[in-house]
């Protein structure tokens, strides 16, 4: 069993009061979002339980949003996953060969996770950075011009941060 | 040198805190406002400036404002629409990211207008470290008395709150949006009735893009007259424009929508031209749903005539010889880029992205990026080509949403102006797999400035 800590709970009656009386179906998507963040980076089927408890809404209502926007995790995910764009415009400036390139780097496809459980890789569409590519999202931060060197340092630095926190 | 009316402030050391942005003269179009005018008054101001909705479709910004529905009794809301995903598209990023407080102000003042004492403002998900420098934008406001109850002692009150999407560029639709802020999956919904009657919680809603709302505070500033001056035509004010792909200086320029597009391909002081000396191959000037624009077409009109960053310039010729501003998402492509492979990623884009409702998009996307696919991969015959032609036509106009036809125009713009491309992939199954390839519609390289 999932459960939120009393200050998260805190946080998320101040999100409910952001919208009109009765209306706390509107705080789902903020809510899943720390959801996610507590819980193991993943959505499973008890934390969207819980969810639906907590906004008094039915299992089915959680479950058919999270299933629809793309930054919910529906299995689990590695420690850092590398969410590598892949449109039009950051494929103009090569996005394609960084992808291959983080590919044969961590001998892993996009969709899979490193036996260590350390890196995934999922590509992405564009995400608002098209200017600074190629580019990829990493936890909270964008990651931008990026070249072979660039993505060897961001590993090293995955993994000397994962090394210091264990 | 365009006259900057955003991004005038952007460099100002430390501007994104409240008391350098105020020392700056931020705030005074709050007091304006407020103080000495009614809201309807407002509204005829951003009515008589001309200015037209930044988000894509150019609609008149003071005329949406006046549809808004009075029922007794009943809260209505402004939103405003910082999802931001249109491939090309990261202006609204920039200026929220650089000029919280700029937007603040623009949401207060619009909000006073439209009598929204609640007023949000949906961010794509993935713009997590925004959403922190806004609401502690937000923070700062309120404790300066700018936000929260009879602000200014007008009787007007006013709260701001952020809500953050999950990754939908469906949800920048404006009524996908309000679905999202009510918490269900992002479906566009069947209009009418329009959001200016029943929008959020079936409340009037007026949806506004970031930067037609950070344009409210030089209007009320400066004054409407003083605003339409600027630019020309029903192009007035400055706009943002994001620029990407094959150019030196990627970034956010804001322009006065005078220059012509060479100059702003070219110019030091804009895009700086194309890297390595390479020619001009073609562009997408107002980001991805907008037809793609061969060279010759894109820096002269079809009638000759130079063309110009502005709404009437860029849409002259219609579809089949012009484009559209769009969102202002401007990608250039040199020579060696391959249309029929970007083409792909946008089919793909929108495939992806599809809520669907619809079976014309949600199965023609599918085929289209399919077909693509096998062309750009050397598997294509030439009856694909047509066939691409005739699903993108078959798509464009039976839609809930216009996400439809934003898929379908890519492809046929693509088709229109670089069949050429899309043959020598069927007739060079092998070669088009090996190098990017750029048939002969480039422009020749100019001499740097
Ligand atoms: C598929 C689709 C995606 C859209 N995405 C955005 C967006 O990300 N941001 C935006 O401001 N408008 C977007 N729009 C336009 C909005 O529906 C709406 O017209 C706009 O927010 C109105 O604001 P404006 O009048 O200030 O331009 C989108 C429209 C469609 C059909
Ligand atoms: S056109 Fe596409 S995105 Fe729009 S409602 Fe129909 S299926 Fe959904
Ligand atoms: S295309 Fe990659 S961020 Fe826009």
């Amino acid at each position: 069993m999932v459960q939120f800590t009393e200050e998260k709970l805190q946080k998320i009656r101040e999100i409910v009061a952001h919208y009109p009386e009765g209306k706390q179906k509107s705080a789902l998507l903020p809510v899943l979002h720390i959801a996610q963040e507590e819980f193991g980076r993943w959505l499973s089927a008890d934390t969207m339980d819980y969810v639906a408890t907590l906004l008094q809404l039915e299992p089915v209502e959680v479950y058919e949003v999270a299933t629809f926007y793309s930054m919910y995790n529906l299995k689990p995910i590695g420690r850092y996953m590398f969410e590598v764009c892949q449109t039009g415009p950051c494929m103009l400036r090569g996005s394609d060969s960084i992808i291959e390139y983080i590919k044969n780097k961590l001998s892993i496809n996009v969709g899979e996770t490193t036996p260590d459980g350390l890196f995934s890789l999922k590509v992405v569409e564009c995400l608002g950075a098209c200017g600074y590519a190629p580019m990829m999202q990493l936890g909270k931060h964008y990651r931008e011009y990026l070249t072979p060197e660039k993505v060897d340092s961001i590993i090293e630095e995955c993994r000397q941060n994962a090394a210091q926190n264990n | 040198m365009g006259r900057k009316l955003l991004l005038e402030k952007a460099a100002v050391e430390g501007i994104r805190s409240y008391e350098v942005y105020r020392r700056e003269g931020g705030y005074l179009s709050v007091e304006k406002a407020l103080k000495n005018m009614t809201p309807d008054q407002v509204t005829d101001e951003v009515k008589k400036s001309g200015l037209r909705g930044r988000g894509g479709a150019g609609f008149p910004t003071g005329l949406k404002w006046s549809f808004i529905a009075k029922p007794e009794g009943i809260p209505r809301h402004l939103v405003c629409n910082a999802d931001e995903s249109e491939p090309g598209t990261f202006k609204d990023r920039y200026l929220m990211e650089f000029l919280p407080h700029l937007l603040i102000e623009g949401l207060i003042v619009s909000s006073y207008a439209l009598g929204s004492n609640t007023t949000y403002v949906y961010i794509r998900g993935e713009y997590a470290w925004i959403l922190e420098i806004l609401e502690q934008a937000i923070a700062e406001a309120k404790n300066n008395g700018w936000l929260g109850k009879n602000i200014l002692g007008s009787g007007f009150d006013c709260e701001i709150y952020m809500h953050r999407g999950a990754g939908a560029y469906i949800c920048g639709e404006e009524t996908a949006l309000i679905e999202s802020l009510e918490g269900k999956r992002g479906n566009p919904r069947i209009k009418p009735p329009f959001p200016a009657v029943k929008g959020a919680w079936d409340r009037p809603t007026v949806v506004n893009n970031v930067e037609t709302l950070a344009a409210i505070v030089p209007i009320i500033n400066m004054g409407a007259e003083e605003y339409a001056k600027i630019g020309v035509g029903k192009s007035t004010g400055t706009k943002l424009i994001s620029a990407c792909g094959n150019i030196n200086k990627p970034g956010v320029y804001e322009i006065d929508m005078t220059i012509s597009v060479e100059e702003f391909i070219y110019g030091e002081e804009y895009c700086g031209g194309i890297p390595g000396g390479k020619r001009l191959k073609a562009c997408i000037p107002g980001g991805s749903s907008v037809p793609i624009l061969p060279a010759n077409l894109l820096l002269k009109t079809a009638k000759g005539e130079t063309r110009i960053m502005n709404y009437e310039s860029l849409s002259d010729g219609g579809f089949a010889k012009g484009s559209m501003m769009g969102s202002g998402g401007f990608i250039v492509f040199d020579e060696d880029q391959c249309v029929v492979r970007h083409t792909l990623t946008l089919a793909r884009f929108y495939h992806h992205e599809s809520c669907g409702q619809c079976s014309p998009c949600r199965e023609g996307t599918g085929w289209m990026e399919k077909i693509l696919k096998n062309i750009e991969y050397g598997k294509g015959k030439h009856s694909d080509i047509d066939l691409l032609w005739d699903i993108q036509r078959k798509i464009e106009g039976n839609t809930i949403c216009p996400l439809g036809d934003a898929a379908a125009w890519p492809v046929a713009a693509a088709i229109r102006h670089f069949r050429d491309e899309f043959e020598w992939h069927v007739n060079n199954p092998v070669e088009c797999q090996q190098h990017n390839y750029g048939l002969a519609h480039y422009a020749d390289a100019l001499e740097p400035a």
